[in-house]
């Protein structure tokens, strides 16, 4: 086999290897005899298992939900009105990733402001925001941090190299949040019932999968760390299925492609450099103590939040149950309002706009097997 | 948000990287892989390389998943 083979994504998504899982996974479900549920903490899990239409070839007994794992969806409505108050504040540029722009705010969105003459621009990468406050010295230029572990490096190394070069002139908001508060939060509430956790492979990268231990070790939960192909879900699956059924919980590493134990080295450092943990608020949650990352005081320079700005009282759109589907507790077609008022191209909630969304993901790719009209 | 792509690096001068996909190349800060080797594959997230990619894992579970295609019995289903 060539190293082109052994990166070659097609393979990882192979039919026959898929329907040769689904079948050992129905197996070790009728041996299970009980139903479980596993919920996946990523947007690209989330829209992985919609694209590839797995739910349908799972039995009835396994049940997937999404949890908190589209960081667009999960920043409250009080950071998009400060991003919003920032890009209509004189003399400054708000620098996005673009499923931030219509996210809704309690008045709007940060397209509407642009619409208004707000400067809000699309940026690929923290690096970009960087070379733009480079090119404009007069200008303030504010990147809209938010993100979990796999983004945070990269801000911190944008952080970096702006301080390495003195851009002076290049701050962050930073609305960073890390996964395991949530989880923990999550795993000790009595109302979200959930055997196992397909823990996401990207934040992995960076964290080790060692971070994940304490799901079996102190809440007894199953626990994989899986890639993004139809066939790495797949194994997943199987995996959580066979330690619910043995009823030996631990954390596989299903994705040792890319993931380590121990992560990223050089990543995690940067990232405490520049950053320290804050309590965060969660749609859907509330305040989790230690579950963001806000900027070290030394840092204070670069610091968007201690901008003053006037900001309202956040106020959350109406009828939307976004909150109750990040915490798995409902699926998107339990909520009144999709499909009908809240539709991709006219969205409502913040799980709708961002395409990592949970309900934009069913919504494109479920929605025929729901009965919908497509 | 968590997407990331595997590119290889195919040049590389300090911290910046010449990644290339299938012909299409991009530009690509190393400052959190400083160890990149030209040849690699990287795994790319917002302009920035954050993960290696392993080849004999990624054979190991090629190898896994032809021997589970092997014994399906719905393959042809598809």
């Amino acid at each position: 086999m060539t190293s082109e083979e052994a990166f070659d994504r097609g393979a990882f998504g192979d039919p026959g290897a898929v329907a040769g899982l689904a079948s050992e996974i129905r197996k070790g479900a009728e041996r299970l005899g009980r139903p479980v549920t596993f919920m996946e903490v990523c947007g690209t899990h989330t829209n992985a298992i919609a694209a590839a239409g797995l739910r349908r070839l799972l039995p009835g007994s396994i049940r997937l939900i999404a949890g908190p794992g589209c960081p667009v969806c999960v920043t409250p409505v009080g950071y998009v009105d400060r991003a919003e108050a920032l890009a209509r504040r004189d003399g400054t540029t708000v620098c996005t990733f673009g499923d931030m722009l219509r996210v809704p705010s309690s008045t709007g969105s940060l397209e509407r402001v642009r619409a208004g003459g707000g400067d809000v621009r699309i940026v690929y990468s923290p690096r970009d925001a960087v070379e733009l406050a480079r090119q404009n010295p007069s200008r303030q230029v504010v990147f809209l941090g938010v993100g979990f572990e796999t983004t945070v490096p990269t801000v911190a190394a944008a952080l970096d190299e702006a301080e390495a070069t003195a851009v002076s002139n290049f701050m962050v908001l930073s609305g960073h949040k890390v996964m395991p508060p949530p989880l923990r939060a999550l795993a000790s509430d009595p109302g979200v019932k959930v055997d196992g956790l397909l823990c996401p492979g990207h934040v992995s990268v960076i964290t080790g999968w060692r971070a994940f231990t304490f799901l079996p070790e102190e809440y007894g939960l199953a626990a994989v760390v899986a890639g993004f192909t139809p066939t790495d879900v797949m194994r997943g699956v199987r995996d959580l299925v066979r330690q619910v059924a043995e009823g030996k919980p631990e954390v596989v590493n299903l994705y040792s492609r890319v993931v380590t134990a121990e992560g990223n080295a050089r990543a995690k450092s940067l990232v405490e450099r520049y950053f320290t943990p804050e309590d965060q608020i969660w749609r859907g949650f509330g305040a989790i103590p230690g579950s963001g990352l806000g900027l070290r005081q030394t840092f204070a320079h670069r610091d968007a939040s201690l901008i003053e700005v006037d900001v309202c009282v956040p106020v959350e759109p109406e009828g939307c149950r976004c909150g109750e589907i990040l915490k798995g507790t409902i699926n998107p077609p339990e909520c009144p309002l999709f499909g009908r008022e809240c539709t991709h191209e006219s969205p409502v909630g913040a799980c709708m706009v961002s395409s990592e969304g949970t309900c934009a993901a069913w919504y494109r790719h479920e929605r025929l097997s729901l009965g919908g009209t497509p | 948000m968590c997407l990331a792509v595997p590119m290889r690096l195919i040049r590389r001068e300090g911290d910046a990287g010449t990644l290339d996909l299938d012909g299409v190349q991009r530009e690509v800060s190393l400052a959190l892989l400083p160890d990149a080797q030209v040849g690699e594959y990287l795994l790319v997230h917002a302009g920035y390389a954050i993960g290696t990619l392993d080849e004999e894992e990624a054979k190991i579970t090629l190898q896994l998943l032809k021997e589970v295609a092997g014994h399906s019995e719905a393959r042809h289903d598809f």
